[in-house]
Formats: structure tokens, sequence, C-alpha cells
């Protein structure tokens, strides 16, 4: 049993080892990643959001950090808001994507001054209600939602019981459908899929089977460019229309989307800072990218690598000079 | 004049023969209870849902905690002086171990690997262990595999050391044993994703939250066996050691704690398996690696990326496991070997052999340094990301729908849900709330004692006092259609492996991975198959549950005693009826252990199922994760955890004692 007490010795050094170098404060704002700056290598820590648009903004960025910059790109993956959290702790150095999040914004921007804005993707979001074209076609009073409970019975499914479905995805998205649908008086049922990858994996399931569906979903998205979808006019948005979440009774606002640096990142990022705050695309280039990831099933690396190729006046222009 | 004819004579032996009989007894007595709370209950709160005046609501008071953590935790001196330290005590160490690897480069790992498992294991595990590392990085996965690999070593670590010495506190006193029974239980039937939320809160997104939150789920087999091993040690040893004059420490060094080896070891295995079965979920919260590389896969529908990281993930898993298991076995093989020949000889030539395994290690990381090849060369990588999704399309294209006679699987999930789940729930939730509580009572006191039966009915109260009252039981439902059907299978194939040898070592693979697969990785050919909403999400938990449903019945049909199966052979029975009348009889308390563990593990999955659109309790906690919503994060948790308890007390009362400390199994 002798090893056993030596391990355990070892063990006990060890953490007072530790106790010991740390009897200070420790500062729970610089909390970088153990996996960053190995081996000597300039690390960037970037957050990818779930949905595919915001893994083409890392995919094309880490491909120039590494290749144009140097520098090794760790990727995580985390829910919206908890990556605010990340950012404003440092352990992940920049958001290339955000949809808006007003409570985060007065937080950490406003308040605590952890995080600081990176400015325009160039790229601008709406979220709305789609219905598949081809039924759009068909039916092309579906697209305003005076219509919708005339088709209730059609978008039935075994999950919405006696209502017709209205499918949403993940939790971590913003939603109000659950306020619309009972303060526009739909026969509908919001059914959750629960995570952005099973709603597309039903979405192309209906739509290989050319079936009927009202669906969340947002632009930009890759999947458009497989699955045709038509937006359902819901009543217009209108600045503050959206207040109070109890009382909704309007469309999705359109956003441009933004990016976001950790505060300590953006002032001595270096080269790193100063190439994510260059980054400015379209959305045309984002699904170029988005599509090559998602349906071709490219990896990302290998995505990004075909639109640099042929996008090089545009990323120039994002270098340090 | 009921009174009058009960007491006349002829009538009292009747009812007193039927009171004797204990579970009429109980009934009855129950049936008078209800029939005095219920017309109190239903006259002050009329509706049958759960009354509004009884529940508790703790949105405001957790978000008022969310808020808090948030604004103090760069300044509390909670937070600088204890959490801040533990948390850089775990990135220092994770990243120690990482660096450490990637310093051996992949040569030196994979060489280490194998010396390790050849010096504890044996040659055979030796190869395995090389096989499994040269595959992870053939699949283009070495570094997430290190990344993994780290983060698994240090979590490891920390459980043992937790584990051990909360074992070890239980094993020497029993009050503690007592005292810390419930808080085990607690630690592993809350759903590690409602404890990934204030993990997140306290440590921030990344490494040392989810380090934490796997020693939580890791650490309790650890420490459940290592009190077992304490308590179980030979009583006559004991006494023969005491008379030698040693102290209480010289006791627990050199007879408790070697006497419990094989539970030590055994405890080792556990908490390994599942902290690695945390590794995926922890990704959730930035933990990085190969779960993070699963989740990343799976968010572009990805299943052929999402098995190439999960591959790495099972490999991992099979190997640790057969070191220590066999490793555990060596030791139980040979102690009186090794105690006659003196233990000083032993650690010689162990000590000789592990330096020389040391040496060759660090020569051949030495070499591949200085030929620059730490990295795992590209070149030498296999795509198997396209064939696995090619692979997948067909089978949706082909069984989806429309399949002549059968149907399609969409079209049996939506007759499952429209036939068994839409109906249990809606009786479920259309019972009047106390009628549920009675029937809970009902079933847990037949089967166990009153206080199983009180506990069962303060879980399923606790449930409405929480507010989620309707979404429970639409989980329950879920839950009890996934058991029924895992049940039912798992005792039809457990039937015939034990029937089969050949079947069992054919089957034996598949349950393995089934078992260490990520579960994330199978929730996208779910979908793909049976669509989105609830029958999904029971499939996935039959998946996930079956094999241990499996592996248990056909352990517990093995194990009859040949005696009786070979008398009732001798009596002319046929197959049918010795299985039916002999072999089925004496296996029960093995059967019903495997109903306990089909309901722990389905649970175990109703937050994954929350994925794939299970909704109810499960997507609560998913909401919570992504929305930092403490309140209904915590609340989901908790009502799931009720439901644990509920379905534990009706399911297993008599048995638990025994096998409580097999919980983590």
């Amino acid at each position: 049993m002798r090893v056993r007490t030596r391990v355990l010795s070892a063990v006990t050094a060890a953490g007072a080892l530790l106790a010991m170098s740390g009897c200070g404060k420790a500062d729970m704002t610089k909390q970088s990643s153990p996996y960053a700056n190995a081996a000597g290598a300039k690390t960037v820590t970037l957050s990818v959001q779930s949905w595919v648009g915001a893994q083409a903004d890392v995919a094309v960025a880490e491909y120039l950090l590494d290749h144009e910059l140097g520098y090794r790109v760790d990727k995580v993956q985390i829910d919206e808001v908890p990556a605010w959290d990340a950012l404003s702790q440092g352990r992940v150095d920049a958001i290339m994507e955000d949809w808006g999040h007003p409570e985060q914004e007065q937080r950490y921007i406003k308040d605590k001054k952890t995080i600081v804005p990176g400015g325009d993707v160039g790229v601008t979001g709406h979220i709305g209600w789609y219905v598949p074209t081809y039924f759009a076609k068909k039916h092309p009073d579906v697209t305003n939602w005076k219509n919708l409970n005339k088709y209730a019975d059609q978008f039935r499914t075994a999950e919405s019981g006696g209502q017709g479905q209205l499918m949403d995805g993940s939790p971590s998205y913003v939603t109000n459908d659950k306020a619309l649908v009972k303060n526009l008086d739909l026969d509908y049922k919001v059914v959750f899929a629960g995570s952005e990858a099973a709603q597309i994996t039903q979405i192309e399931q209906f739509a290989k089977q050319r079936k009927p569906f009202l669906t969340y979903w947002y632009k930009p998205q890759w999947l458009f460019d497989k699955v045709p979808m038509t937006e359902v006019k819901l009543p217009a948005y209108k600045e503050g229309c959206d207040a109070d979440p109890a009382k909704i009774k309007c469309a999705y606002p359109h956003t441009p989307l933004q990016k976001y640096f950790n505060a300590d990142f953006a002032k001595k990022g270096g080269d790193a800072a100063e190439f994510l705050k260059k980054f400015h695309w379209s959305e045309k280039d984002q699904n170029e990218v988005s599509l090559l990831i998602a349906d071709k099933k490219m990896s990302p690396q290998d995505a990004a690598k075909a639109w640099i190729d042929k996008n090089e006046s545009t990323w120039k222009a994002w270098l340090p000079k | 004049m009921a009174t009058a004819t009960a007491s006349s004579p002829v009538r009292d032996t009747g009812i007193g023969a039927l009171l004797r009989h204990r579970a009429v007894g109980k009934l009855l007595l129950l049936a008078v209870a209800a029939a005095v709370l219920v017309p109190i209950a239903n006259a002050k709160w009329a509706s049958g849902a759960w009354p509004d005046a009884l529940t508790v609501d703790l949105t405001e008071p957790l978000a008022r905690t969310t808020d808090w953590i948030i604004d103090n935790r760069d300044s509390h001196w909670l937070f600088t002086y204890f959490f801040g330290h533990i948390s850089n005590a775990i990135v220092v160490s994770v990243r120690a171990v990482y660096l450490v690897l990637l310093a051996g480069g992949w040569a030196g790992v994979i060489a280490g690997g194998a010396l390790i498992a050849w010096r504890v294991a044996g040659v055979r595990l030796a190869v395995l262990t090389a096989a499994s590392f040269g595959l992870c990085g053939l699949l283009n996965m070495w570094v997430p595999t290190m990344q993994t690999l780290a983060l698994m070593v240090v979590a490891v670590l920390a459980s043992v050391v937790l584990g051990v010495l909360m074992g070890l506190a239980a094993g020497l006193s029993d009050r503690v044993f007592r005292m810390l029974r419930p808080v085990l239980d607690t630690m592993q039937v809350f759903p590690a994703f409602s404890y990934l939320l204030p993990a997140v809160l306290i440590f921030g997104v990344g490494v040392p939250a989810a380090v934490l939150a796997t020693v939580i789920y890791a650490a309790p087999p650890m420490a459940r066996l290592t009190a077992l091993g304490l308590r179980g040690a030979d009583g006559g040893v004991m006494e023969a050691v005491t008379s030698l004059g040693t102290t209480a420490r010289q006791r627990l060094f050199s007879a408790r704690l070697p006497l419990a080896r094989k539970e030590l070891l055994l405890g080792l295995n556990q908490t390994i398996m599942m902290a690695l079965s945390m590794a995926v979920i922890a990704s959730m919260i930035g933990g990085a690696g190969l779960g993070d590389r699963v989740y990343q896969a799976l968010g572009s529908v990805d299943v052929g990326a999402a098995l190439a990281a999960g591959i790495p993930i099972v490999l991992l898993a099979v190997v640790l496991d057969r070191v220590t298991s066999a490793a555990g076995e060596r030791m139980g093989a040979n102690p009186v070997d090794r105690q006659t020949r003196g233990g000083a000889y032993w650690w010689v030539t162990g000590g000789r052999g592990s330096a020389l395994a040391a040496v060759v290690t660090a020569v051949v990381a030495v070499a591949f340094r200085f030929a620059d090849r730490l990295d795992w060369p590209e070149s030498w990588t296999v795509n198997i990301v396209e064939p696995v999704n090619t692979a997948k399309e067909w089978m949706v294209d082909h069984i989806y729908t429309g399949v002549p006679v059968v149907g399609g699987t969409a079209d049996w999930a939506a007759h499952f849900t429209t036939w068994v789940l839409d109906p249990v729930r809606d009786g479920l939730q259309g019972m009047p709330w106390w009628s549920v509580l009675l029937v809970v009572a009902a079933l847990a006191w037949l089967i166990g004692t009153w206080q199983t039966a009180l506990t069962a009915v303060l879980a399923m109260a606790g449930i409405g006092v929480l507010g989620v009252w309707d979404k429970s039981l639409d989980t329950l439902s879920q839950v009890l259609a996934a058991v029924a059907v895992t049940t039912v299978v798992g005792f039809a194939i457990g039937i015939a492996t034990a029937r089969s040898e050949r079947f069992e070592r054919l089957l034996r693979p598949v349950l393995d991975i089934f078992q260490t697969m990520p579960q994330f990785v199978y929730l996208i050919p779910v979908v793909a198959l049976f669509g989105i909403g609830r029958a999904p999400a029971v499939a996935a938990a039959i998946v996930y549950a079956l094999p241990a449903v499996i592996r248990i019945t056909t352990q517990g049909l093995r194990q009859v005693s040949p005696a009786a199966m070979e008398s009732s052979k001798s009596l002319g029975a046929t197959d049918w009826q010795r299985l039916r009348q002999v072999q089925l009889p004496l296996a029960r308390p093995a059967l019903l252990l495997a109903v306990n563990q089909a309901v722990v593990l389905v649970l175990a999955v109703v937050v994954i199922g929350g994925l794939v659109g299970g909704g109810a309790l499960g997507y609560d906690v998913l909401y919570g994760i992504a929305q930092g919503d403490l309140a209904s994060g915590l609340v989901g948790g908790a009502a799931i955890v009720c439901l644990g308890l509920m379905l534990d007390r009706v399911t297993q009362p008599t048995v638990r004692r025994e096998h409580s400390a097999k919980k983590g199994a």
C-alpha cells in the first residue's frame, strides 16, 4: 500500500502548492481555456453558435487567422446567452454573429464594460413563419396570417392533436410564437423540435414527401436553397410593438447581425482583434459557405477554403496593414 | 346495521383473516384515509388539476439569485477567494495534463498507453489500447481526443479523491453512512443538465464547470463501493489484526483498504465510465474535446461527423473499462501469491517493469520529437463521414414511410403517439390530483413498507408544489411507455441470449457500443426515422436503456441454480415450461432489478428527449440552460428527481438495500 500513500501525499502536496500559489485574489474575469496558447502557438477562441451561418463566419475567420496571420483558433459551441457570459469572462474572445440580446448588452457593455461591440457582420437577420413554396403556390392565400386557420387541419400532425402544428426549434432561439398564436387567435399548437438539428431533419423529411408544414425559421439560412420556403405575413413590425412579451401581436424585426468582443481582447488582441473587427461580408457570401458545410457536408475548413479561393479581393481588405 | 353484522362471530373470523392478509389490510386502511381526506380536499379545491394554492413559485427568488451571482462574481470574496481558486486549480491541472500529452506526441502517447495497459492488464489489452488510439488518429480526431483525455484524467482523479474520502467516512462510521446515502442518491438521479446551469453561473462556461459537473456525477459510485468494501472487511481478519495491537490507522492501511482492493478498483472503473458519459453533455457548456465535436456536427445535421467523434469516445470507454477491470481481476486472483512472496518482492519487479515502460515511452516521445512528427500525420486519416451519411440517407429514403404492409417508421411513430402516448398522458392528466397520489401510495405500500409509500407520495406531491404537475405527468407517460417497451423487448432478447452463448457473444459488442456511444449521436437518426415529437424521444430512451435490461436479464437467468433446472428436466418439463415455471420465477429478483434499471436509465434520457421534441420537463431543463434561466432549469430538474424517487420506490423497494451500491453500474 506504500504506493497508494505516496500518491495520496503527492496529491495533497500538489493541492497545497496550488493553494499557496493562489493565496491572493483569483480573477474571475480572466479565465482563459486550458487548451489556449498551448505548445507555443498564439490562439484565438471563438464562440460558435449552433446555426450554420455562425459556423460559416467562424470557419472563414478561422482559416484566415490560421493561414494568413498564424493564429491557432479554438472553437467552443455554446448557446447564445451563456456565450455572452463566457465572453465577459474571457473564456471566448469573440462572438461572430449575435441576433440581439438587449438585456445582455445592458449588463455587460454598459454596466460592467467587459464586452465591446465589434461592428456589423454585414448580414441582416430576420425571423418569421414559413410554409414550403410548393404549398404556397397551390394555396396563395396561406401566406397571410388571417387565412391560417383555414389551413389548420392540413398542418395537423400526431404531435399537435386536433390543431395545426407550428414547428419551433431550439429552446435557445428568440421566439414569441406561443404569445402570437394566442393573441392572433390561431387554431395552432406550437411544437418545439428541441434543437435546430431536429427541426432541419423534420423540414427535409416533410419536403421529401411534399407535405404542407408551417415552421418558425430565419434568414439568412442555407436550407432555403434546398427547401424553398415562403414567408407568412404577420401583422407588420413597429418599433416597440414587442415591448410586452405577453401582448405581442406583430412580426419579428429585421436585425443587422453584430459582432462582440471581450474588452481585453479588443484592446490587446493585436492582429487577430484588428482582423476580426474588419471582418464584413454579404448574405450571399455567407450562404455560399453555409450551404457547402450543411448540405454538401464539407468540413467547415474545406468550405471556407473554397470561398476564400474565389473571393480574394473581399478578404484581403480585412487583413491588418 | 353494518357494525352489527361485522361483529357477529362468523363474520369476524372472515374479516380477521382478510385483515391478516397484509395487502388487503393496507388497501383498506388507505381507503379509509382517502374517504376522510378526499372530501376535504375536494371541498377546498374543487378542480381535478393540482390546486394553485398548494404551489410555490420559485421563479422570482431564483432569478434574483442569478442576477446576484453575475453581478458579484468579479468582486465578492466567495468567488475571488474560493470558487476562483478552484476554477484556476482545475484549469492549471487540465492544462498540465494536456501539455504533457502534446509533448509526448502521438507516438509517445500510444507507446505510453500501451505500456501502461501491458503493466496492469497484459499483452492483449496493450495491443487493444494501441489500436484504439491509432484509430482515434485515423479518424482525424487526435487533438480532440487528447483534450478529452486531459479533461477525463483530471475529472476522474478529482472524483476518486472525493469518492474515496466520502467512502472512507461512510465506511468507518454508521452515522455518516446513513447521512451520505440520500446525498449520493440525489447526486446520481438529478439530471446532469440541471446542475450544468448552476456550475456555469458560478464558474462560467468552459472546462472548470465541465469538470465540476463531471465530478458530481462520477464520484458517487467510487464513494459507494469504497464504503461497501470497507464495511465488508472479513471480521476474522480484522480481529486477528486488532489482536496484534495495531492502531486504527495501521488497521485501515494494512488490512481494511487492501481487503477492499477489488471494490476500490470496481469503483474506479465505474467512475471512469460515468465520467466519460458526461463528456458529451459537458460539451453543452463549452467542455471542448470530442463531445464538442459531436455537438457541433449535430448542429449541421451531420451524423457522419458526429459518429467520427463518437467512435473515439466509445474506444476510450472500452479501453479504460477493459484495462481497469482486467487489473481488478488480476488483483483479485492472486492476493495470496503476492502476500506470501512478500510485498517488497512484487513492488521491486513491478517497479522495474514500470520503470522500463516509462523509459521506453520517453525514448519514443523524444525520438519523434526530434523527427518533428509530434502531430498526427494528416495523410493518415480515413474519412467515414460520407459513407455514413449516404447510408443514413438510404435508410431514411426507403423506410420512413409507405413501406407496403408494415408501413414506414414515420407511420409507426404517429400511431404510437396517438394510440399509446396520447391516451396514457390524457388519462394521467385527467385523473384528479389526489387520486394520482392514492394510486402511488397504494402501489408503493403494496410492494414496500409505509415509509416507502410515504416517500413516494411526498415526491409526487413535491412535483405539484413546484407547479409542474401537468408537465410531469406528460413526462411520466413517456417514461411509462418507454419502460414498458424496454422491458418487453429486453426480456425477450435477454431470454434468447441466456439460451445461446453464441448469440450472446455476437450481441456483446453491439450492447457495448449502445451503452457508451453518446446519446447525442443517435438523436438525428431517430428524428430522421420517426420525425419530431414524443415518439422519437421514447425511441431514444429505449435504445439507451435496452442494453442494461438485456444484460441483467441474461445474467439473472443464467444464475438460476442448475440443480433446479436439471430436476425439472428430469420431471419431463418442456423447454417452455421450464422457462416459465422454473427459470423466470427463480430469476425474479434479477428481473425486478432490470425493470428498476430501465426506469432509472429512461429517466436519464428524458432531458435528451427534449432535444427531439419530447417537450415537457426535458424541454424545460434545456430551456433553462439555453436561456440562462435558473428557475426553469432547476425546477424541471427537481421534478425529474421527484419522478425518479417515486418510480424507484414503486418499482423496487424490497431489494433496494443490497443493490443500492450497484446503482451506478
